[in-house]
C-alpha cells in the first residue's frame, strides 16, 4: 500500500488497458478491521469465536500451511483472495500457503459461497484465526529462542530476532509433532492495513496454472472405481414451480435394443443407468414416457401481466416525505413501466455429479454453493442421517447462482441407491437450461420528478416479482412430491432499494415491493448473479437519465448534483475520466439508420459501489444494437487482489451486455422451451465489446465483494446509451431486434 | 461394438465402441484425458473440441467410426503438434497460447478454455498474423460465460507475436 500513499487524492495508474485509482489513506490510519458484513448466518456460517485453531489450518513440517476454510473456487479468484489474507497475516508467501478442498468431513462450516460474500462474510473468521496462530507461533518461538515475543521478526514463516545475528527458528519446526491445541478468541491483533505487503498486491491466482496445462482436475474428471453413467428422464424443461407433474406411462420396450440399461423410477423421478455413457445418453433420449403435465404457467408473452393482476404480500420498504405531492407539483415528471424476463444461470458446463451410495453411508461429488445445506438435502432424499452423508466439492464451470448443482448431486445419490452401485450424473445442456432455478422476471412502475435546477425532488419504485425457495430442488420434488412453502421474500428476492432509488439524495422517496406468490403458476427461481439488480437498474436508471434529459443537463453531471455519498461519486467521476466522457445533453438528433450514443449508470448488489458508461450502436434498419464499448467502475472497499476485481469487472461488463441484448428465458403453459445456445443464446465473441475496468481502492475502507456490484450500472449504461442513439427508451429488455423495431417504430 | 485403432497425440489406442458414439466419450472415459469436455453435444459451445488432421473439430458429435486413421490432437497434445511444426528440437511444456493465457490472466473458470485453445491454436497454424476481426470471426463459435472474450483475444495476439519472433530467431 505505502507506495500509493503518497498519491494526491487519487490519481490514475493506467496500464495494460486498464486502470487502477487508489484513494489515498488518511494520515491517521488506524487498523482498519476487516468487518463482518450484514449477512444471514446461513450466508456466512457459524461464528469463527471459540473454534479449535487446530481445524482452521495445519502448519507442515516444510513450513507451509493447509487451511480448511468454508470457501473455494468458483472461477473468480476467491481461492486466492481468502489465501492472501490468510498469509498476510501469518506473514507467508503465496507459495507456502494452500486450502484442503470443501469436504463436509473436515471443512469448517461457513455457510453459502453466495452473494460474493465471501471476503466480506467468511475472510473476517479466517483473518482472524490465521491472526490467532500468529499470535500462537510468536509465543512459542519467544520461548524456543528465549528472548521477548517483541523483539521476534516473521519473513516467508521464519521466524528472526530483530538482531541479524540472532537465532531463527521456522513454523514448520516450532510447530512439528504437536498441534495449537488452543481455541480462535477473536482477541489476537490483526495487522495493519498500512502493513499489508501481499493484500492489495494483483497475486497470480493459484488455480491458473493446473487449469491452462490441462491437468486441473473438474469434477468432470472425477471416476470411481464400479461407477456406472446416469442419465434423467424429465420433460424437455419444466413447467410452474408447484405444478403436479405425473408419470402416465414408461414404455421400457422403446429402449429394448440398448444393453444392460437400468431404469430407475421414484415417484416421478425417473433416470437410467448404463455402464457405457454413451449408452446411457441414448437411453434417456430414446425412452418413451408419457407425462402429465399441467398447463398452469401464463407463457412468457402474458407472465408480467399475471404478476400485475396477482394478489400480493406487498412491503413498503422506503417512505420518506410526500411522494405523491412532489410529483403533482414537479416541474419535470415521469411515469413509466418497465419489464424483465425470466433469465437462465446457463452455466458454460451443464451440471455434473457422482454419487456412491452404500447401506449406511454415502460420498457425494459435487459443484455446490451450500456444502452443508446440500448434505442435509441428501440425507432426507436417501433416508439418512446428515452425518451419514459426506459431500466433496470439486470445481465445474462458473455457475454465478443457483444453477442445477444440487438437483444433479440428489439425482446421482437416488440412481447409485437405487442400483447399488456409484453412478455419475451429466445433466444434458436441455436439462440445465430447462430445469434451472432463473433469475426472477420483474415489472416496475416508475414515477418520478425533478425541479427546474435538475433536483430530484420525487421518485417512487413499485416492483413486482416472486421469491425463490432454494433448499426443495427438482429431483426431492419429484421423487418424494416434496411439499414446497410459499417462499417469502429476502432481501435479494424483492426490491433493493439502495438501486431503487438508493443511491440518490432524494427527500420524497417511496419502494414497495409487490411479493408474487412463487406457486402460483410461476418458474422455480433463485438467485442468479445481481438478482434482479439488472431489472431495477433498467427502470430506474433510464427515469433518472431521462429527469436529465428534460432538464437539459448532461446526465453525468445531473447525477452529480443529486449525490452526496463520497463513494457514487467515487465511481462515477472514475468511469467520467477513463470514458473521456464528453458533456452533452443526451439524445441530439441523429441522422442515418446506423447511430451511436453513450449512456452513464449507476448501481450495485448490496455492498459495493459500481458505474458503468457505455457506447452502442444501433441499426435502426436491422434493429441489432451493438454494445461498442463499456467502463466499469467497483470500489470493493479494500481491493484484496486488484488484478482478480479487475477480471470480475470485465466478467459483469460481459454478463451484463449478454443480459441485455439476449438473454431471455422463454416458456408456453406447460414448460420452458429455450433449452439450447440457439434458443437461449448469449454475447459471442463477435460482439463483445472493448473492456475498461477500474478498480477503485479504499484502503480505510472495509471488503466487500466484487463480483456482481457492476453489472446493473453496465446494464442501465446501456440502455442509456441506446437512447442517446435513439432518443427512444426501452421498457422491456432484452434488447432484442423485433423489440428494438417495435419501440423505434412507436417512437 | 467395434473395434477402432484411434491415433489421439502421437499415441496409438485400440478402444472398442459403438459405430455412433462420439468421439468425446471415447477421449474422456476410455482415455481419460483432461481436455475435452462436455458442453452441449451439439456442436454450439466448442467446450469438446479437438484437432482431427490440424483442423477444429467438435468431438460431440463426431462419431468415432469417422476418424479412424486419422490424426487427433487434445489440448494435451498441443505442444508437441507445436514443436513439430516449427521444427522445434525440444516439446516445450506448453504451447505459446497456453503461456500467453497465462499471462494475459484470461481464464477464470476455465472450463471453455479447452475449445479456445484448440482452435485458437488451429488459428495460428494457419494465419502467424490475424488482426482483431479475423480473431472475433474465427473464434465465435466458441461460448465463454465468464467474460473472458477480451483477453482471450489479448491471449491470441500475443502468442501470435511470441510466435513470429521465435520462428525469426530460428
Amino acid at each position: 500500500m505505502n507506495q500509493h500513499t503518497a498519491l494526491s487524492r487519487r490519481s490514475f495508474v493506467v496500464g495494460g488497458g486498464s486502470l487502477f485509482v487508489y484513494f489515498a489513506l488518511p494520515k491517521t490510519q488506524a487498523a482498519a478491521e476487516i468487518a463482518r458484513g450484514s449477512f444471514p448466518p446461513y450466508v456466512v456460517g457459524p461464528s469463527a469465536e471459540n473454534t479449535e485453531l487446530d481445524s482452521w489450518m495445519v502448519i507442515n513440517d516444510d513450513n507451509t500451511a493447509t487451511f480448511n476454510f468454508g470457501r473455494t473456487e468458483f472461477g473468480q479468484g476467491t481461492l486466492t483472495g481468502m489465501l492472501q489474507i490468510a498469509a498476510e497475516e501469518l506473514d507467508l508467501d503465496m507459495n507456502q500457503v494452500s486450502a484442503a478442498n470443501l469436504d463436509t468431513a473436515v471443512t469448517r462450516d461457513q455457510g453459502m459461497q453466495v452473494s460474493s460474500s465471501s471476503i466480506e462474510g467468511a475472510a473476517p473468521s479466517l483473518r482472524a484465526a490465521a491472526a490467532e496462530a500468529r499470535q500462537a507461533l510468536m509465543a512459542m518461538a519467544a520461548e524456543r529462542l528465549k528472548v521477548s515475543p517483541s523483539s521476534l521478526r516473521v519473513s516467508a514463516g521464519i521466524v528472526t530476532t530483530v538482531e541479524r545475528s540472532g537465532p531463527s527458528i521456522s513454523y514448520g519446526d516450532l510447530v512439528k509433532g504437536t498441534k495449537f491445541s488452543i481455541k480462535v478468541t477473536g482477541t489476537a491483533p490483526l495487522k495493519p492495513v498500512a502493513d499489508y505487503k501481499l493484500v492489495g498486491t494483483p497475486a497470480a491466482r493459484v488455480d491458473t496454472p493446473a487449469k491452462m496445462k490441462g491437468t486441473y482436475e473438474y469434477l468432470q474428471h472425477i471416476r470411481v472405481p464400479n461407477m456406472l453413467h446416469g442419465r434423467v428422464v424429465r420433460p424437455a424443461g419444466q413447467g410452474a414451480l408447484a405444478a403436479d407433474l405425473k408419470v402416465k406411462s414408461i414404455d421400457k420396450a422403446s429402449i429394448a435394443d440398448l444393453n444392460g440399461v437400468q431404469v430407475v423410477q421414484t415417484g416421478s423421478f425417473i433416470g437410467v443407468v448404463a455402464e457405457d455413457e454413451w449408452i446411457a445418453v441414448k437411453a434417456a433420449t430414446q425412452l418413451k414416457v408419457e407425462w402429465d403435465i399441467p398447463a398452469a404457467l401464463a407463457g412468457c408473452s402474458h407472465n408480467h401481466d399475471k404478476m400485475r393482476a396477482a394478489k400480493t404480500d406487498d412491503r413498503t420498504l422506503v417512505d420518506t416525505g410526500d411522494v405523491d405531492k412532489a410529483i403533482a407539483q414537479g416541474l419535470h415528471s415521469v411515469s413509466w413501466t418497465f419489464k424483465g424476463p425470466y433469465e437462465s444461470h446457463a452455466p458454460f458446463a451443464p451440471n455434473c455429479a457422482l454419487a456412491d451410495v452404500r447401506a449406511d453411508s454415502a460420498d457425494v461429488y459435487c459443484a455446490t454453493q451450500s456444502l452443508f445445506a446440500l448434505r442435509g438435502s441428501l440425507a432426507r432424499c436417501l433416508k439418512m442421517k446428515p452425518e451419514q452423508v459426506r459431500v466433496r466439492y470439486f470445481e465445474s464451470s462458473g455457475t454465478f447462482g443457483h444453477s442445477c448443482y444440487n438437483d444433479v448431486a440428489q439425482a446421482a445419490a437416488l440412481l447409485s441407491q437405487a442400483v447399488g452401485k456409484p453412478v455419475r450424473v451429466q445433466f444434458s445442456r436441455a436439462n440445465e437450461l430447462g430445469w434451472d432455478n432463473y433469475g426472477p422476471a420483474h415489472l416496475a412502475d416508475i414515477r418520478a420528478a425533478a425541479d427546474a435546477n435538475g433536483q430530484i425532488v420525487a421518485f417512487e419504485y413499485q416492483g413486482w416479482q416472486h421469491g425463490w425457495n432454494f433448499t426443495i430442488e427438482s429431483t426431492e420434488r419429484l421423487a418424494f412430491d416434496a411439499k414446497i412453502e410459499r417462499p417469502q421474500p429476502s432481501p435479494a428476492s424483492q426490491v433493493n432499494k439502495q438501486t431503487a432509488g438508493g443511491v440518490y439524495d432524494i427527500p420524497n422517496w417511496r419502494v414497495v415491493s409487490h411479493n408474487v406468490n412463487a406457486l402460483e403458476g410461476y418458474l422455480k427461481g433463485s438467485f442468479l448473479r445481481s438478482p434482479l439488480d439488472i431489472s431495477i437498474s433498467f427502470g430506474t436508471e433510464q427515469v433518472i437519465d431521462e429527469l436529465a434529459y428534460r432538464t437539459k443537463i448532461d446526465p453525468i453531471e445531473f447525477r452529480r448534483r443529486n449525490i452526496s455519498n463520497p463513494r457514487w461519486l467515487g465511481v462515477l467521476e472514475a468511469v467520467r475520466t477513463a470514458s473521456k466522457w464528453s458533456p452533452h445533453v443526451a439524445a441530439e438528433k441523429k441522422s442515418g439508420d446506423i447511430v451511436r450514443g453513450v449512456g452513464v449508470g449507476i448501481g450495485t448488489h448490496f455492498s459495493s459501489y459500481g458505474a458503468a458508461v457505455a457506447e452502442v450502436e444501433v441499426n435502426k434498419k436491422s434493429g441489432v444494437v451493438r454494445v461498442i464499448s463499456l467502463v466499469g467502475a467497483l470500489d470493493p472497499g479494500l481491493a484484496i487482489n486488484p488484478a482478480s476485481v479487475e477480471q470480475q469487472i470485465e466478467s459483469q461488463l460481459i454478463h451484463a451486455a449478454s443480459r441485455m441484448l439476449h438473454e431471455e428465458v422463454t416458456f408456453d403453459e406447460k414448460g420452458v422451451t429455450s433449452l439450447d445456445w440457439e434458443r437461449y443464446p448469449i454475447l459471442r465473441f463477435e460482439e463483445a465489446p472493448l473492456v475498461t475496468p477500474v478498480v477503485v481502492s479504499r484502503p480505510d475502507q472495509p471488503s466487500t465483494g466484487a463480483g456482481e456490484e457492476t453489472m446493473a450500472a453496465a446494464a442501465a449504461a446501456i440502455a442509456n446509451a441506446f437512447f442517446d442513439a435513439t432518443g427512444v427508451r426501452m421498457h422491456e429488455r432484452p434488447m432484442r431486434p423485433e423489440r428494438v423495431l417495435a419501440a423505434l417504430r412507436a417512437g | 461394438m467395434s473395434t477402432y485403432t484411434l491415433v489421439v497425440n502421437d499415441k496409438t489406442a485400440e478402444i472398442n465402441a459403438a459405430d455412433d458414439t462420439p468421439l468425446f466419450y471415447v477421449l474422456t472415459n476410455a482415455l481419460r484425458l483432461k481436455g475435452p469436455r462436455f458442453g452441449c453435444g451439439l456442436a454450439q459451445c466448442g467446450s469438446c473440441s479437438v484437432l482431427v488432421d490440424g483442423v477444429e473439430t467438435r468431438s460431440c458429435v463426431t462419431p468415432v467410426s469417422d476418424v479412424q486413421g486419422k490424426s487427433i490432437t487434445t489440448l494435451e497434445g498441443l505442444a508437441a503438434r507445436y514443436a513439430r511444426e516449427k521444427g522445434l528440437p525440444q516439446t516445450p511444456e506448453l504451447h505459446p497460447l497456453q503461456q500467453a493465457f497465462i499471462d494475459e490472466r484470461s481464464a477464470q473458470c476455465g472450463h471453455c478454455y479447452n475449445g479456445m485453445i484448440v482452435k485458437g491454436s488451429e488459428l495460428l497454424s494457419r494465419n502467424a498474423n490475424p488482426d482483431e476481426a479475423e480473431i472475433r470471426r474465427e473464434m465465435n463459435g466458441h461460448l465463454c460465460r465468464c467474460g473472458t472474450y477480451p483477453r482471450v483475444i489479448k491471449a491470441i495476439q500475443r502468442a501470435a507475436r511470441e510466435m513470429r519472433s521465435m520462428g525469426k530467431q530460428d
